[in-house]
């Protein structure tokens, strides 16, 4: 008898529709939802990730940058498909694949045998180390490991290596990001700083953005104001490559001369102010010339904000072609309001997408009912209190910090929306509540196109509001009476 | 294994060329990594007795290997398709994260009620790794418990962590199982054990030993047409179409491992007349245990094409009485006619093109006969985690001197691929953008590319219909710029 937990043995017993049906019935309600958020222990679809995810997209934003992972090799084929399904681009990235005897003996024969193929056949001009939680749990010591790869020539002494410990157990996808850019830019930078000097450019910071047409948006504000940028991390030719018959491994980012000098700058922006916490911190105190912080330019006054500041930066006047475009956009917002005023919108992310996407149904006259993040700070949480509190149409609005998808369908479900934003993994939910999903989020495995589609500036305003206004109008044209079924809406 | 197998050759390969293929591969290497990967790269010998390649060995470091862990073969694999039990993914939450609607099993029922597609994880923090996680686990079971109080288990499958910090949930989970009343079952599937994927299958067909069969048994009499499905994940449904056609041809299908599982019935499947398995590789333990324990015959086959179908729908029947032998034969006359078109419209856009394959433990030789079917020829194949008596078992399929690799690297392929040319690349999401990449037409072959079901005579106009609009769209032709 196999049948280690004592169990009594029994027939099979089949959940009858009725059992089915009243449990269904149940966890919509009220009473379900205050046993959901008594949850002590156990997390159910959770938003968040884990840092090395992070710690690979911020590396595959420097020109010819292979991401090491140093750990087990399933962690990395996790990290590269879950990027390959949201992009439907290449990730290509390295593990050293520690197995058990790692775990006894420690993972630097792994690492420097890794780094000595890896270097061979890949012929990266920098290596991104990150670690998963093998070797962070049995405390491997990274900066011994790869001077000793140097020594023994497993590294080439003039290829940048930077490493970031990158833990599992603790942050977010978000938190391994910035530690990943903060080490790269850390070890590029070092050095390179020469008194005096200045380039004359923007070191722009976008932090945790999986939204390649966000990257190319932001260069093309840039460009009409005519200011040189060099941006950290750029992805958005790697995750947005051309297909012309040729594959290459590393088709775009940074230059890695460009992010050396960047120390050097006339001035360093960021408009992921959490997604680049640790980074900016160091960069305050590190690069020359000026350093603001910005929110995540969505929604009109955000962009707005971000445009009067690069005119104040370099000293230039705001391009026309950006006016009129602000004035397109507005015409836009105006022309549509009616179908977003007094809609109840839940609303789910990262915390600078959270706060954008929360300024911008501000903007539209809509009520962010929900808004809620899988791991934030005290905060991010007083952030979003002051700028829903800010607006009549925020002032309904709730924060739910550190609460998954499993709470937020109870929030759904008893205290309804007409809509969601979020990414894929919300489908479950929406669905439940029968109220459409609007993916600006990451990740999107179901959806095409989404990260070629911007979300920032005033042309990723006009996005989101074309994709939500005419989804309400395709779900009325689906759903009305024939007699309220009519030509124009 | 090969002495009835006729050989088959491709135009322009011979042993020498793909062995010099292999070597241009492998010159790419530092010395101790072309040591390391020689042996896993050869041409086909079909009438070999001994396995061409060497297998389930350690994956050398750097080299941008496809493989998973031994949890993706605990979670993806066999735990996760069981619809009715919560699956909690033990230690930080990457791993459930990522591993959360990523394969395609699907399921019946209702999502969170009586169907716990989900990612349900203790989310470990520093503070679990300092102190240990089991007594957050406990907690955590009773939630699961309170909230979702149809599901008929519970599986703890443990990330990297918990075997490293030392924590027991083996004796947690039987505390627990008394006092919920529930089946609690610990799988100790740390990623860092074992060289692959397979050795999560391993662990969890142990567990399903352990803890899970012969707990339960059937509630209605025996009969002498019952069987399990073993190792069908319903990946688009296939365990839907292969289960109608077992159904059709008169046997009575008692459980599914673990495609669209049910707990209960997976528990009771020591009851069963003989185990029908399909995919060898991660289920063939169970399928030895039930044989050594309880006498139950067990037989591979393959519902991948017309041609293997029909091979395998007899050689099932053998197992049974003339009753069964008549119905299949009528079976197959029936489902001709509709096979004969699939084919015949199919077959003329896709005579002699050329594929290659690499998956995971099964379909680098399964899906051989159905690209057959089709007129095609695979000209390379190999696998990220099989083991010896998979390639014994691959090579008298795959025509003579086409090169075989174990757990390629990136590097190995895109070599390959630049070699031989083919039409299609038939391999997983990490693969598929490189090739398409080159003007490649590709398919993955792990998930169907949200496609399927594969499996049996529903799934094979579904299979030739997407080969044929992976080859022939037009899109590939827009690929080169006239200027």
């Amino acid at each position: 008898m196999a049948n280690n937990l004592g169990l009594t043995v029994k027939p099979v017993t089949p959940t009858t529709p009725e059992e089915e049906a009243r449990v269904a019935a149940w966890i919509d309600t009220p009473e379900y939802r205050e046993k959901n958020f008594a949850r002590q222990a156990l997390v159910v679809n959770p938003v968040h990730a884990c840092q090395p995810l992070g710690a690979e997209l911020a590396a595959h934003g420097f020109e010819g940058t292979l991401p090491f992972v140093h750990g087990s090799q399933g962690c990395a084929s996790y990290y590269r498909s879950t990027l390959n399904r949201h992009f439907r681009e290449p990730a290509p990235a390295v593990s050293d694949s520690m197995t058990e005897d790692g775990a006894v003996f420690g993972g630097q024969n792994n690492l420097h045998e890794g780094l000595e193929n890896a270097v061979a056949l890949y012929e990266p001009r920098m290596l991104a180390i990150f670690t998963s939680c093998m070797p962070e749990v049995i405390g491997d010591d990274l900066t011994a490991f790869i001077k000793n790869a140097r020594q023994k020539g497993a590294l080439p002494k003039d290829l940048p290596a930077p490493y970031a410990n990158t833990p599992s157990f603790s942050g977010t996808h978000v938190t391994g990001y910035d530690a990943m850019l903060a080490a790269i830019l850390q070890t590029l930078t070092e050095g390179r700083k020469v008194e005096g000097r200045c380039t004359g450019r923007l070191n722009f910071l976008t932090g945790f953005d999986a939204n390649t047409g966000n990257y190319r948006e932001y260069k093309r504000i840039f460009e009409a104001f005519g200011i040189p940028t060099t941006v950290l991390a750029d992805i958005s030719d790697t995750f947005d490559s051309p297909n012309d018959g040729t594959y290459r491994l590393y088709p775009g980012g940074t230059p890695l001369a460009d992010a050396a000098d960047s120390i050097n700058g006339k001035a360093t922006l960021t408009v992921g102010p959490y997604s680049t916490a640790k980074t900016f911190g160091w960069i305050k105190e590190a690069y020359a010339g000026e350093h603001v912080s910005l929110p995540m330019p969505m929604g009109i006054a955000r962009t707005d904000a971000l445009v009067l500041e690069l005119s104040r930066l370099f000293d230039r006047p705001v391009p026309e072609s950006i006016r009129a475009e602000r004035g397109r956009a507005v015409d836009a917002m105006t022309d549509a309001q009616q179908y977003l005023h007094g809609k109840r919108f839940a609303v789910y992310g990262d915390p600078d997408q959270l706060l954008g996407y929360v300024a911008f149904l501000l903007e539209m006259g809509a009520t962010p009912r929900h808004v809620l993040c899988s791991r934030g700070s005290k905060k991010l949480e007083k952030e979003l209190r002051a700028l829903l509190d800010a607006s009549p149409y925020g002032r309904d609005g709730q924060v739910w910090m550190n609460r998954d998808l499993w709470h937020l369908r109870s929030l759904l479900v008893t205290d309804p929306v007409d809509a969601v934003i979020g990414d894929t993994h919300g489908k479950f939910a929406a669905r439940d509540a029968r109220v459409p999903l609007f993916r600006f989020g990451f990740p999107v495995f179901d959806r095409v196109n989404k990260h070629r589609s911007p979300i920032v500036g005033y042309q990723g305003a006009v996005n989101m509001l074309t994709e939500i206004c005419n989804k309400f109008l395709d779900l009325r044209d689906e759903t009305c009476e024939e007699r309220f079924f009519e030509m124009m809406r | 294994m090969a002495d009835d197998v006729k050989v088959k050759t491709v135009e322009g390969i011979t042993r020498e060329s793909t062995q010099a293929m292999i070597d241009e591969a492998l010159a790419r290497y530092p010395e101790k990594g072309r040591k390391k990967r020689a042996p896993h790269l050869a041409p086909n010998d079909p009438s070999a007795c001994s396995t061409c390649v060497k297998s389930n060995r350690k994956t050398v470091p750097g080299v941008m290997s496809a493989r998973g862990c031994a949890y993706a073969g605990a979670k993806g694999v066999v735990w996760g398709p069981i619809r009715d039990m919560a699956h909690v993914s033990h230690g930080p939450v990457g791993c459930g994260w990522y591993s959360w609607g990523t394969r395609r099993n699907l399921m019946s029922g209702r999502n969170g009620v009586t169907q716990f597609a989900m990612q349900m994880t203790s989310d470990f923090q520093e503070k679990d790794i300092v102190y240990g996680g089991d007594k957050k686990l406990a907690v955590l079971l009773k939630e699961v418990k309170e909230l979702f109080p149809l599901a008929k288990g519970i599986s703890v499958l443990s990330e990297c962590p918990v075997g490293l910090i030392g924590d027991d949930i083996n004796a947690v989970a039987k505390k627990m199982s008394a006092e919920l009343d529930l089946p609690v079952v610990p799988c100790n599937c740390e990623g860092f054990r074992g060289v692959s994927q397979s050795l999560g299958h391993h662990i969890s067909n142990d567990t399903i030993r352990d803890y899970v069969i012969e707990t339960r048994t059937f509630g209605e009499p025996a009969g002498p047409y019952d069987v399990a499905l073993i190792g069908d994940y319903n990946i688009g449904g296939d365990v839907w179409s292969a289960r109608a056609l077992l159904e059709e041809i008169g046997l009575n299908v008692k459980a599914t491992w673990t495609g669209d599982g049910e707990l209960e019935r997976i528990a009771a499947t020591h009851q069963v007349k003989l185990n029908l398995i399909h995919c060898y590789r991660s289920m063939n333990y169970m399928c030895r245990v039930m044989e050594e324990k309880y006498g139950i015959p067990w037989l591979e086959f393959n519902f991948f094409g017309p041609t293997k179908i029909a091979e395998s729908l007899r050689r099932i029947a053998e197992r049974f009485d003339d009753r069964i032998k008549e119905s299949v034969e009528q079976v197959i006359a029936r489902h001709e006619v509709e096979t004969r078109q699939v084919i015949d419209t199919y077959r003329p856009r896709l005579e002699g093109k050329k594929v290659m394959l690499y998956v995971g433990g099964l379909r680098p030789r399964h899906t051989v006969g159905a690209y057959e079917d089709l007129g095609m020829q695979v000209v390379g194949s190999g696998y990220e985690f099989a083991h010896s008596d998979d390639y014994d078992r691959t090579q008298p399929e795959m025509p003579d001197a086409t090169v075989i690799y174990d757990d390629a690297s990136e590097a190995e392929l895109e070599h390959f691929v630049s070699r031989l040319k083919p039409d299609l690349v038939a391999s997983g999401i990490k693969e598929k953008y490189v090739f398409q990449k080159m003007g490649l037409p590709f398919r993955q072959m792990h998930s169907w590319d949200y496609s399927g079901p594969y499996h049996a005579y529903q799934g094979f106009p579904v299979f030739a219909r997407d080969i044929d609009m992976a080859i022939n769209s037009p899109t590939w032709k827009l690929v080169k710029a006239p200027f």
